[in-house]
């Protein structure tokens, strides 16, 4: 239990202090890597917390994939060393009075309202592996999963459209 | 791990959520607007996780799934129009997005 609550707590830190990296940093490739870095102890916890096959899906679409895309377009954009403009002067205080609010709210809500004594299980060995996964994937869920290709093959077309166009513009 | 309380793993998530939320009221990089976004994504996911853990149900897991596959959508046209207000307009400064005609 103790050893438990330490592994808990290092994995929880790097999360957190991964993700109030990100907000800080002035580049937005250090940005990136650090989201990257909170997507692998978020991995973690997913491993942990009986989950080893979307563990593996989050590092290889959120990490490998998608976080790639962006560190394409920051250095595509050149938007790393993009110069701050004069923020509205109440917006940071009152951005960060507003996110206080939202987490005291929500840790409240937690603690107040949940027993405390409830821990995490292991699952039984079988019940996450990848097999398991597929046939409730494409036995229960069949329908949701044919609706993501539909949402996948929209993004695909709106990406293509909003890149081509702009170039038919700039050819005019 | 098993055996550490569920509503830390909750309390995380909310802490997750808000730095997130944070992200997009703080940040004036259109980027890094997206990446907190991906941030609250991340922590929403990990309350799925939790909660499938808990009812010891593979269920929250395929929805972790879904939401997977819908930021994977969500970045691609998001980033598409980055690209395209950043050729139109010099910056991807989220202060300069007043017009919706470039």
């Amino acid at each position: 239990m103790r050893l438990e609550l330490i592994l808990f707590a290092v994995v929880a830190l790097t999360a957190i202090g991964s993700a109030v990296a990100m907000l800080l940093s002035r580049n937005a490739v250090y940005s990136a890597l650090f989201l990257i870095l909170n997507f692998l102890a978020v991995a973690v916890f997913y491993l942990v917390l009986g989950a080893p096959f979307i563990a593996l899906a989050q590092i290889t679409v959120y990490a490998g994939a998608i976080m790639i895309l962006f560190l394409f377009v920051i250095m595509l954009l050149g938007a790393e060393k993009l110069r701050e403009l004069d923020p509205v002067r109440w917006q940071r205080p009152a951005a960060i009075v507003i996110t206080l609010a939202l987490a005291a709210e929500g840790t409240f809500a937690v603690f107040s309202k949940l027993d405390k004594t409830i821990t995490t299980q292991s699952f039984a060995g079988t019940l996450a592996d990848p097999v398991s996964i597929g046939s409730v994937l494409f036995d229960k869920f069949a329908l949701p999963f044919e609706i993501t290709s539909i949402i996948l093959l929209a993004a695909v077309i709106g990406a293509v459209v909003l890149s081509k166009a702009e170039k038919k513009e700039g050819g005019k | 791990m098993n055996g550490v309380p569920l509503v830390y793993y909750l309390a995380l998530a909310v802490i997750l959520f808000s730095l997130g939320a944070a992200g997009v009221l703080i940040r004036k990089n259109a980027l890094v607007v997206f990446m907190s976004l991906e941030l609250m994504f991340n922590a929403a996911n990990l309350l799925f996780i939790t909660f499938g853990n808990y009812y010891q149900s593979l269920d929250g897991q395929i929805l972790v799934v879904f939401v997977l596959a819908t930021a994977a959508a969500e970045v691609a046209v998001g980033l598409a129009l980055m690209v395209t207000i950043f050729r139109s307009k010099g910056s991807i400064d989220i202060v300069q997005m007043n017009s919706l005609k470039g």
